[in-house]
């Protein structure tokens, strides 16, 4: 798939997400804006790709869960909250924001799928 | 052969402590118009609200339950009452009986009849003859600082024993959120305590309805990604539970927000590890081959949900004193503002570096998406930013020491680079948090029936 022109975009052009956490760990749900989009998603959107995104926050581990009946996944992303909300300096220590983090990832996507993507560029 | 039950009607009218206070009348005056049995929920409890509430209880010991208890039940209670109506809540938090003594007050003013309240009991393992508990369940990680707070996610069952025996209002302290709508499902249909696919399916509608409007357009809004209508009166959800426990989410007629699919699948996987294996008290739920399908305008049902055995133990957090917290920020605006925020941040850093690591942020630049350490900002180019924020912050186990990182940003005032203004700043308790899991049956869990004047705590 990835031999074939493809276009790079962000993340949020094909899938919509969520945060939640529990002490240091985050969970953040990636979910297809279409089916079409999903196997693309799986091929790009992995454990080591996610861990790269995150760099900044140094997270310990990344586990990518598939729900394939839901089009979505979901990262559990350990000790990357800087202790959680009782302990982190972070004005969102819940991590709330990082849903977006991950949605500004650069995906790479065959220019056939073009007409799935969601919202303005 | 027994006669098919009707379905059950759980409105859940609060996510978290510090909700919408208005949510509750429109899903009460649905679940009228339904004409079906019915249960409204209040979820109110975060990891930290019990220590917080803990806390509030020494200064005021008939303090310590939901301190908008009454704004949420005022504009309800009589309704309920009126129709049947029942309510399950952890708005009880550190003291379920003050509140229950408080919604007995509450509706003697409003002239309702007076409800049967019942308070759950058994999740605080706080207590001195706890103490070998937890620190057997913790080991190492026992805090030596003194313990604010220590509860057990305790599940459904007193809930729905309750419930059987008559309480139209249940008052609990810490119960697994979920296990709010488990527990008067149970009390309805009255599945067996190993039905677990039933078990895990009213769990998932639990799970769909705790975070209140989360699933119903609330918390998702994305101008031209994910567009919401009316998120200033968003309608809170109602999920409606068949006996084969599976349940479709609906909202008031004629409120804001919207349910779809994708508010389903968000909230389905929200505060969620391993899907297989999404652990309760009551029951291990797994989702992986869970299905959402949309069968009407703002209807959605969950199907394929199913159930494993409950875990053998309970999850315990505890909170204790860790020291203090303290945060200042300062504003700089117009040209280089930017750079003079930097200047003061490199200035605090050096007055303060005897004290504590300090976190750095310029709001309007780079604020939360970095860590403590600051490493994102500081590998950054500095830019042209023309409004900025400095925000610091440190914790330190004395409070004079937290209390320097206060001084030190106000003296920006004159000490500081030109043109800052709009000091804040203050110090506050700090919070940690440990988590176990203890035996189930080291835990005595029940319920208990407020009756006038006093009460008696019967196991």
């Amino acid at each position: 798939m990835s031999a074939i022109k493809g276009l790079t975009v962000p993340l949020y052009r094909l899938a919509h997400s969520r945060t939640g956490d529990k002490g240091n760990r985050s969970n953040i749900s990636v979910i297809a804006w279409s089916s079409a989009l999903w196997e693309v998603l799986v091929e790009q959107v992995t454990a080591q790709a996610v861990a790269r995104q995150f760099t900044p926050r140094r997270p310990r581990a990344v586990t990518r869960y598939l729900l394939p009946h839901l089009h979505a996944m979901n990262f559990v992303i350990d000790d990357v909250l800087d202790g959680g909300v009782n302990d982190s300096l972070n004005l969102d220590s819940h991590g709330k924001a990082l849903s977006f983090l991950l949605l500004d990832m650069p995906v790479e996507v065959p220019a056939s799928l073009q007409g799935h993507f969601a919202g303005p560029p | 052969m027994a006669t098919k039950l009707p379905n059950l009607l759980i409105g859940c009218a609060a996510g978290f402590s510090g909700d919408r206070t208005d949510a509750a009348l429109p899903v009460v005056r649905e679940l009228i118009r339904r004409g079906q049995p019915s249960v409204l929920m209040f979820e109110t409890l975060a990891e930290r609200t019990l220590a917080l509430a803990q806390l509030a209880r020494r200064n005021q010991p008939e303090a310590g339950y939901e301190p908008l208890l009454d704004d949420l039940l005022r504009p309800v209670l009589g309704l309920c009452m009126e129709h049947g109506i029942r309510i399950v809540s952890n708005f009880g938090a550190a003291n379920p009986l003050g509140a229950a003594r408080r919604i007995r007050a509450l509706a003697k003013e409003l002239g309702v009849r007076p409800p049967r309240v019942a308070v759950v009991h058994g999740d605080d393992v706080s207590g001195v003859h706890h103490r070998a508990l937890l620190e057997q369940a913790l080991g190492a990680a026992m805090p030596s600082e003194p313990i604010v707070s220590a509860n057990a996610y305790i599940g459904a069952e007193p809930i729905a024993d309750a419930l059987r025996a008559g309480a139209d209002i249940v008052v609990c302290g810490r119960v697994a959120d979920p296990s709010l709508a488990l527990g008067p499902a149970l009390a309805h249909f009255g599945w067996r305590l190993d039905d677990w696919d039933r078990l895990a399916r009213a769990t998932m509608a639990g799970h769909l309805l705790e975070c209140g409007s989360q699933v119903s357009g609330g918390y998702f809004a994305d101008p031209g990604y994910k567009d919401v209508p009316g998120l200033a009166t968003l309608g809170y959800p109602i999920a409606e539970i068949e006996d084969s426990g599976d349940c479709t989410i609906t909202k008031p007629a004629g409120t804001g927000g919207r349910i779809d699919e994708r508010t389903v699948k968000e909230q389905l996987l929200y505060e969620l590890h391993d899907p297989a294996s999404y652990l309760t008290p009551d029951v291990v739920a797994d989702i992986s081959a869970a299905r959402v399908r949309q069968v009407g305008p703002d209807r959605v049902r969950l199907e394929g949900v199913r159930g494993h055995p409950r875990p053998a133990s309970l999850k315990v957090n505890a909170c204790f004193e860790a020291g203090w917290f303290a945060e200042g920020e300062i504003s700089y605006a117009g040209p280089r503002a930017e750079a003079r925020a930097r200047l003061a941040a490199q200035v605090l850093r050096e007055r303060l570096a005897d004290t504590a690591p300090l976190r750095v942020d310029l709001i309007g630049v780079t604020s939360v998406l970095g860590d403590d350490a600051s490493h994102w900002l500081d590998g950054q180019t500095p830019g042209e930013s023309r409004d900025v924020r400095l925000r610091v912050a440190m914790q330190h186990r004395e409070r004079s020491q937290a209390e320097r990182l206060v001084r030190e940003v106000t003296a920006l005032y004159c000490c500081g680079p030109a043109g800052g203004g709009g000091v804040r700043a203050g110090v506050r308790p700090r919070l940690g948090m440990v988590s176990c899991l203890v035996p189930r049956e080291a835990m005595s869990v029940g319920y208990a029936m407020v009756e006038e004047p006093a009460l008696e705590v019967a196991e």
